[in-house]
């Protein structure tokens, strides 16, 4: 069976993102960007069911910039065996990364689909729910397990106050959470091996997709900074503070 | 202006973020609400308590297919006609549901507002918090998750709304709700508890961890962690706090033995009063701790613990 899996290019979870000065935005030019850190779990994932037999080909999509490629290159170089790149300038909104999904998943037919569960840059948690609506198909959000077994899949699911197990009848649409599983790194022969396979570059138009934002951003501001306090010197003083200083105990 | 807010509850009893979801939802207009679950009856009777709510929904359910977002959102999308806006507070369940429905309605939703400006402009963070983005929603309807920790929770009780029983639709089928695995605790909710203490890498494995409990209960106080110590197996996974685990402004909050990585300060800088224990002087975490203790955890946890027999 096909799997598809969408991955966003992000700016690295490891660069603290600095607001522009004109409070129109995140600065992202000369900036580090990586896959989104759900979307490589959800790569993986699929990886996974592909060595187990389970699953026969995967296909990456990312819908952005033209430097979203480099997104899919490595996705390729984890494993995906082709990809598509939904090239646009716009800001991708979950709602219209869930309708040009859709048009994608009807064409190619996949019968899973493996998001991340968040883009850790506008972190709506959105876009799988949203494409599993659209579709009218199953979801799984937040999974920590995902087991394929005779046309269903059961998967494990983090929820508020432990775990929850539900089983879909495929097609369906599984998110993924920190805990599916650990990523693998792209060995060098992989990422040369990637330059290789197919990527074909359409248009949200050539989909019939408008992406037009619902959401218009009327700034983006610095949250209040919080100042670093005193360091005590033992545990006596730091209960005196919080007793007759803070009155928080 | 009317808004349904779907209500979160435990065992009858409506969630303290929920009921701060209803703050959010009463400065928009008027508010009924919907309850669901095999005990909507007593959360229908508990929700009709808040001040502020006109009238509850209550979908008694025993079959399990209220916990799938399938048909909750299929009866989200069926009550949706006469709102201007659908509300919760962020949860798992909110966020597994909400979204779902609001594709079915064309609307792109809001999560995690953190403050409203108008009835279509709305403050939530980005970027695990590292900024703030005032949006603007052109959507006829909007669709929204609310953090709890930005919202005053309504009073529980005073109010007197009316009760509607509903019926859950079929949904799409295809899924099946196979178990639910709560883990049990007589500890305050996380989410709500007025101190948490939280326990990171530092505490080196599960054994070391529940040294953090006799604490906790010193202090009346939720136990969290962060990621690493989840990843470790130290705790389970409703533990974690942070960008993709919870959010928490309890009046102190106590970090031992955790860096201070911008996901786990996303989860808990809202803090009122934060104190750090960590014997790295240069961690993150002193840079955002009101007060920070340079040591060795093992060592100030007990000191800790006896002083606090001391004052008290
Ligand atoms: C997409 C993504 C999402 C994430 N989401 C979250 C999230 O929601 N929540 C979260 O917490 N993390 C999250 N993380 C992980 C995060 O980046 C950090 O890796 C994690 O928070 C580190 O946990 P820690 O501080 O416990 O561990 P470490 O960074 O290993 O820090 C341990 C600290 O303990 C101190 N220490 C060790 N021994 C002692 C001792 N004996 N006494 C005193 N101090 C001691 C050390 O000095 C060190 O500062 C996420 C990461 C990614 C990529
Ligand atoms: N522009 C995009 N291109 C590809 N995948 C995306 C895009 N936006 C969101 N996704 C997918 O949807 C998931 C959830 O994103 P979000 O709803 O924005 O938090 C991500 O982890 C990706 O798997």
């Amino acid at each position: 069976m096909k799997v598809l899996v969408p991955v966003k290019r992000v700016i690295d979870y490891n660069i603290k993102p600095r607001v522009k000065a004109d409070g129109s935005g995140v600065e992202t030019a000369g900036v580090k960007m990586s896959m989104n850190p759900f979307d490589e779990i959800a790569v993986e994932e699929a990886v996974r069911l592909k060595e187990k037999g389970v699953v026969s080909e995967i296909i990456a999509v990312s819908i952005g910039e033209a430097k979203a490629q480099d997104t899919l290159r490595t996705a390729m170089a984890m494993g995906a065996d082709r990809s598509i790149l939904v090239e646009t300038d716009v800001v991708t909104e979950p709602l219209a990364v869930a309708k040009v999904l859709k048009a994608l998943v009807e064409k190619e037919k996949p019968e899973l689909i493996i998001l991340g569960k968040q883009a850790i840059d506008d972190d709506m948690n959105a876009t799988g729910q949203m494409l599993a609506g659209l579709l009218d198909r199953p979801q799984a959000t937040f999974a920590s397990k995902v087991e394929v077994a005779d046309g269903a899949v059961t998967v494990t699911r983090e929820i508020d106050g432990g775990s929850q197990t539900v089983k879909l009848a495929l097609p369906a649409i599984i998110t993924a959470d920190l805990r599916l599983n650990e990523p693998r790194y792209a060995s060098l022969p992989n990422i040369m091996k990637a330059r290789k396979k197919p990527m074909e570059k359409i248009t949200p138009a050539d989909l019939g997709v408008d992406m037009t934002p619902r959401l218009s951003v009327i700034s983006v501001a610095e949250p209040p900074e919080r100042k670093a306090g005193v360091k005590l010197d033992s545990a006596a003083e730091l209960v005196s503070r919080l007793r007759n200083e803070a009155k928080v105990i | 202006m009317t808004v349904l807010v779907y209500l979160d509850h435990e065992g009858g009893v409506i969630r303290q973020a929920s009921r701060s979801a209803i703050t959010a939802a009463t400065r928009l207009g008027d508010v009924d609400v919907l309850v669901t679950g095999p005990d909507a009856a007593a959360a229908a009777k508990s929700a009709a308590a808040i001040p502020g709510v006109k009238k509850v929904f209550a979908v008694t359910d025993t079959t399990g297919n209220s916990e799938l977002a399938e048909p909750v959102a299929a009866l989200l999308v069926q009550l949706a006609g006469g709102y201007t806006h659908i509300l919760a507070a962020s949860s798992a369940t909110a966020k597994n549901v909400l979204p779902r429905a609001a594709a079915l309605l064309d609307v792109q939703p809001i999560p995690d507002i953190v403050a409203i400006n108008d009835a279509e402009t709305f403050v939530r963070p980005i970027y695990a918090g590292s900024a703030l983005a005032t949006v603007k929603s052109a959507d006829a309807k909007k669709v929204i998750t609310v953090r709890a920790s930005a919202f005053d929770p309504a009073p529980a009780e005073g109010g007197s709304a009316t009760i509607e029983e509903v019926a859950l639709p079929a949904g799409p089928g295809g899924s099946t709700f196979v178990a639910t695995e709560l883990s049990k605790s007589e500890r305050p909710e996380l989410e709500s508890a007025r101190v948490v203490v939280s326990g990171g890498n530092g505490m080196l494995n599960e054994e070391n961890f529940k040294l953090l409990e006799p604490l906790a209960d010193r202090l009346g106080a939720a136990i969290g962690a962060s990621r690493a110590a989840v990843d470790k197996g130290f705790v389970s996974n409703e533990y974690q706090v942070g960008q993709t685990g919870k959010i928490v402004a309890p009046e102190l909050y106590i970090a031992m033995g955790i860096s201070g990585q911008i996901q786990h300060l996303a989860g808990m800088k809202d803090s009122k009063v934060i104190v750090a224990v960590n014997k790295d002087p240069e961690a993150p975490i002193f840079q955002v701790a009101d007060y920070g203790i340079v040591g060795d955890l093992f060592t100030i946890l007990p000191q800790l613990e006896a002083e606090l027999d001391k004052a008290g």
